[in-house]
């Protein structure tokens, strides 16, 4: 089996409308941007996207607003809507108060567990973070252990885009410093994982214990080079 | 507000105060924006291991010109080094450390505090639209939560209310609060002022506050 994929465009050619994308990296650091970019170029509408921070702005230019410019966003699962200052606002937010696009605000913690959630095949789970805020609105509260806390459930995708710093052909990941972040829990959310990687070495190449996304949970690799 | 007497600590007094508070912690996470300060602060003798959400345990000081890693920042997305010791995980990871109560403390920035500690700090009132970041779920899960905020805002408004009117980031959760004028801490009793700035009255500070402060422990403020 085949991972490697020769371009971008090829690696995100079956992304069609109405999909559910995650997409890994923290601000600018650990993103997909390569992939990002052959995403819009390839255009799906109606996309739900799974993504930390949505409010672009960051060092990083290329970051999920570009698809919400483009259009092709209905909804945004995410911690960070918009920027702390109110006098700036964001493509997101923009969208949003115009009703064209629908924001999911999930706390980070929570986000990051949702996802862990859903590659883990655990179907939802109890956190006291929410509780008595409008994180918590609508949500089953239990008490456990003398704490109250809120049902949360868990989230899968059909695609994870996700950037790593080496591969091997098989599609073992490793990644560098705090580029870490979401991507190894969307790695293995989603049907489909892409990896957007700096280099990919022969099998062998990478040491077993220095592996941190097991190969399993990846399907296609595109090389990126280590430019921005 | 303040009479010729009275002074305002700045910004970066308020960083050095919060500092001092952090005595004995070891695990800490600073909050995006003027919490991140604090690690000016820290006395050289002092060794803390500062965590950010976004994976990082052990931050040190800001990258220097040049020396920049692309894939290396805090939860700010500054560009920052790691001092020896550190280490590097995923998001989950780094909330299992914040919602397991495995850090001593957290410090955060406030909209409003009440009186019983509920914390607002995620969301303006008259905005549709916030972001959480990790706010909530170290609010929730940091063995102390230190809020560090400007006592009035800048149209006069108390912050340190009977209930928040803001958007709730969680209930209970403030231990300490540390103001431009005094240092308070929330206790089963009440909101207990334990330090004033120079040149402040326990009276005055009253004044600016909504809950009743219980005075008769205040201090002068404490100089490092």
């Amino acid at each position: 089996m085949n991972k490697v994929y020769a371009g971008f465009a090829e690696a995100v050619a079956d992304i069609g409308d109405q999909a559910t994308v995650m997409v890994g990296g923290f601000t600018g650091r650990g993103t997909p941007s390569r992939l990002l970019l052959a995403l819009r170029e390839k255009g799906p509408k109606n996309l739900t996207i799974v993504r930390n921070d949505a409010s672009g702005g960051w060092k990083n230019p290329i970051d999920v607003d570009i698809l919400i410019e483009a259009g092709m966003v209905k909804k945004v699962i995410t911690c960070f809507a918009v920027f702390g200052s109110p006098k700036k606002v964001s493509r997101l937010e923009r969208a949003a108060l115009d009703g064209k696009v629908e924001v999911e605000l999930v706390p980070q913690g929570t986000l990051a567990e949702r996802i862990r959630a859903g590659g883990a095949g655990i179907g939802a789970f109890y956190t006291p973070v929410g509780v008595g805020t409008e994180a918590g609105v609508g949500k089953e509260v239990r008490v456990i252990d003398g704490r109250e806390m809120l049902l949360e459930f868990a989230l899968k995708a059909d695609f994870a885009l996700v950037k790593a710093y080496r591969s091997d052909s098989l599609g073992n990941l490793v990644y560098r410093k705090s580029a870490r972040n979401f991507n190894p829990l969307m790695a293995m959310a989603a049907k489909t994982t892409i990896a957007e990687v700096e280099h990919i070495v022969e099998p062998g190449g990478i040491d077993p214990n220095d592996v941190m996304t097991p190969c399993v949970f990846v399907h296609r690799i595109v090389e990126a080079g280590n430019g921005e | 507000m303040a009479s010729k007497t009275e002074t305002l600590m700045t910004i970066e007094e308020m960083a050095e105060r919060v500092a001092h508070e952090l005595d004995g912690d070891y695990f800490v996470n600073l909050g995006i924006g003027m919490p991140m300060l604090v690690a000016n602060h820290i006395k050289a003798d002092k060794q803390i291991m500062f965590q950010a959400e976004n994976g990082v345990l052990g931050v040190g000081p800001r990258a220097e010109p040049g020396a920049e890693d692309k894939d290396l920042g805090n939860a700010g997305d500054e560009n920052v080094t790691v001092i020896t010791g550190a280490s590097f995980m995923d998001s989950a990871t780094a909330f299992d450390m914040i919602r397991g109560g495995h850090l001593d403390s957290t410090v955060l920035g406030g909209f409003q505090v009440s009186e019983s500690g509920d914390l607002a700090n995620w969301k303006l009132p008259n905005r549709k639209l916030g972001s959480f970041g990790g706010a909530m779920d170290l609010a929730v899960g940091a063995r102390k939560v230190i809020v560090m905020m400007k006592h009035v805002t800048n149209d006069g408004e108390k912050r340190i209310v009977r209930e928040c009117s803001y958007p709730l980031t969680a209930k209970r959760c403030v231990s300490t609060i540390v103001t431009d004028i005094a240092v308070i801490d929330v206790t089963a009793e009440g909101l207990v002022l334990r330090e004033i700035a120079p040149g402040w009255t326990p009276e005055d500070v009253q004044k600016l506050t909504e809950p009743p402060l219980i005075i008769d422990r205040a201090k002068p403020w404490t100089v490092q």
